[in-house]
């Protein structure tokens, strides 16, 4: 992280281990901002070790009941949380329903990483390159939050603010996100370019479309990770996918439009150009495999 | 704020019944409370794979957990899985097919590589390079670790 730094161990800090959502909050009220959440740990006590972050006080979510589960309804997939990545991974349900997110997740980190690392930690992490918080915006989720002041929701594209910035107030704890699920015979990819399995992706595109029985494309999301402080839909692609017969010209025009339509960031990792480029090739790539793998077309 | 915290959980089989500060890391407690010095600390921000152990069955780094969170689990370590005597079939591939130099990462590998095998007896070269892609070698190449794992999933170690 380029940070001289002599010891590898946090800060001093009380830990709190709660065993009840009213708890939680009953805590975040009292410290608000003298208190971060504890969830996987896999993003926050790195920063911990670094001396980034010093709370003075952790609350950890660990022991929480009522945090943990995955259910499907009608139109949406509710998921609380403190499901771990790897429960997502392993769900036969999801794997069947939403395999999308099943894609998304083995692309989050190693198996370690996601064994501790959860759904909610993550998404409230809000790193620009990470898989969930990219697949939140393409699926329109819903984060449902929760304080001593009030219940609220909140849509994934508000809720996504800035760099590692969210909608969720200091005393408010995310408890659950539902993701609306798809038509059911949509194609759906998501993709990434990252140095190694479980990097950090430089650049990462979610995609699904379906077609009307006229074979016109009348549903379609691409979201685009890695390019900009946030997760971001590139709605100017998905319109040019609208109305339209599905061929590969069709693709390229889709991926070129994508291109065209972000602004990403230069770092170590990339330039802003070739961040661009990848975008159109992901986007490009995403495309076609998702037509692949379509239901019921031919 | 230092106050200690009571802890009771299961090591290698062994019942531990201690108290430990809120920020001693799960890795410090099992190398300098109780001396199990085979889980080594790498990079001490769940990068290198080097503190990788078990939890309740599950691969986790113990550089990014608390002592305190492991309360009421089961943890094992390098030193729980095989003896000098009687070695892990892991670990007897390891040393049959040279897949380790210094030994840094090994102990991080091995119990990386159980995980992989229990959830998968035959996995494909690609799956075993995805499933250590978390734990790092600046050794060997890893082809012979995947060589190793791949003989102890054939269950061809002599």
């Amino acid at each position: 992280m380029g940070v001289v730094c002599f010891t590898m161990k946090p800060a001093p800090f009380a830990l709190f281990q709660p065993k009840t959502i009213d708890e939680v909050l009953a805590l975040l009220h009292s410290y608000g901002d003298e208190a971060k959440i504890l969830a996987g740990g896999q993003s926050l006590v790195p920063l911990m070790n670094f001396r980034l972050a010093q709370p003075r006080n952790l609350i950890d979510l660990n022991r929480v009941e009522g945090l943990e589960q995955i259910n499907f309804h009608d139109h949406t997939l509710s998921v609380g949380a403190m499901v771990r990545q790897r429960d997502i991974e392993r769900s036969a349900s999801i794997a069947e329903r939403l395999p999308i997110l099943r894609e998304a997740i083995e692309q989050v980190g190693h198996p370690a990483i996601r064994n501790r690392g959860t759904v909610g930690g993550s998404l409230v992490h809000a790193d620009p390159s990470a898989e969930l918080p990219l697949l939140a915006v393409a699926l329109d989720a819903t984060f449902h939050l929760r304080s001593e002041r009030a219940s609220r929701s909140v849509a994934a594209k508000d809720f996504y603010q800035g760099y590692l910035l969210t909608d969720i107030a200091p005393d408010e704890l995310l408890v659950s996100i539902d993701f609306h699920l798809p038509p059911a015979n949509c194609g759906w990819c998501c993709t990434e370019m990252a140095r190694r399995h479980g990097d950090f992706a430089i650049v990462a595109v979610a995609v699904l479309f379906g077609c009307g029985r006229d074979g016109r494309i009348d549903f379609a999301r691409i979201a685009v990770g890695g390019v900009g402080p946030a997760p971001l839909r590139i709605t100017a692609a998905e319109d040019a996918l609208l109305g339209e017969l599905l061929e590969i010209e069709l693709f390229r025009r889709a991926a070129d439009i994508g291109a065209q339509s972000v602004e990403p960031p230069a770092d170590i990792h990339a330039s802003s150009s070739y961040r661009r480029h990848l975008t159109g090739v992901l986007v490009r790539r995403a495309l076609a495999t998702a037509e692949s793998r379509m239901k019921g077309y031919v | 704020m230092a106050e200690k915290i009571s802890i009771a959980l299961k090591v290698n089989g062994l019942e531990q019944t201690t108290t430990v500060g809120p920020r001693r890391s799960l890795v410090d407690f099992l190398r300098h409370d109780l001396g199990l010095v085979g889980t080594h600390v790498g990079c001490e921000h769940g990068v290198c794979g080097a503190c990788t152990v078990l939890l309740d069955g599950r691969s986790v780094r113990s550089c990014l957990l608390f002592a305190a969170q492991a309360d009421g689990s089961e943890v094992t370590t390098i030193e729980g899985i095989g003896t000098h005597e009687g070695l892990h079939p892991l670990q007897q591939a390891f040393r049959q097919h040279h897949a380790l130099q210094c030994g840094f990462c090994t102990p991080g590998m091995i119990l990386a590589a159980i995980e992989l095998l229990r959830d998968n007896a035959d996995p494909s070269d690609e799956e075993i390079r995805v499933a250590l892609s978390g734990n790092l070698c600046m050794c060997t190449g890893y082809v012979n670790i995947v060589r190793a794992v791949r003989a102890a999933a054939a269950g061809k170690v002599r």
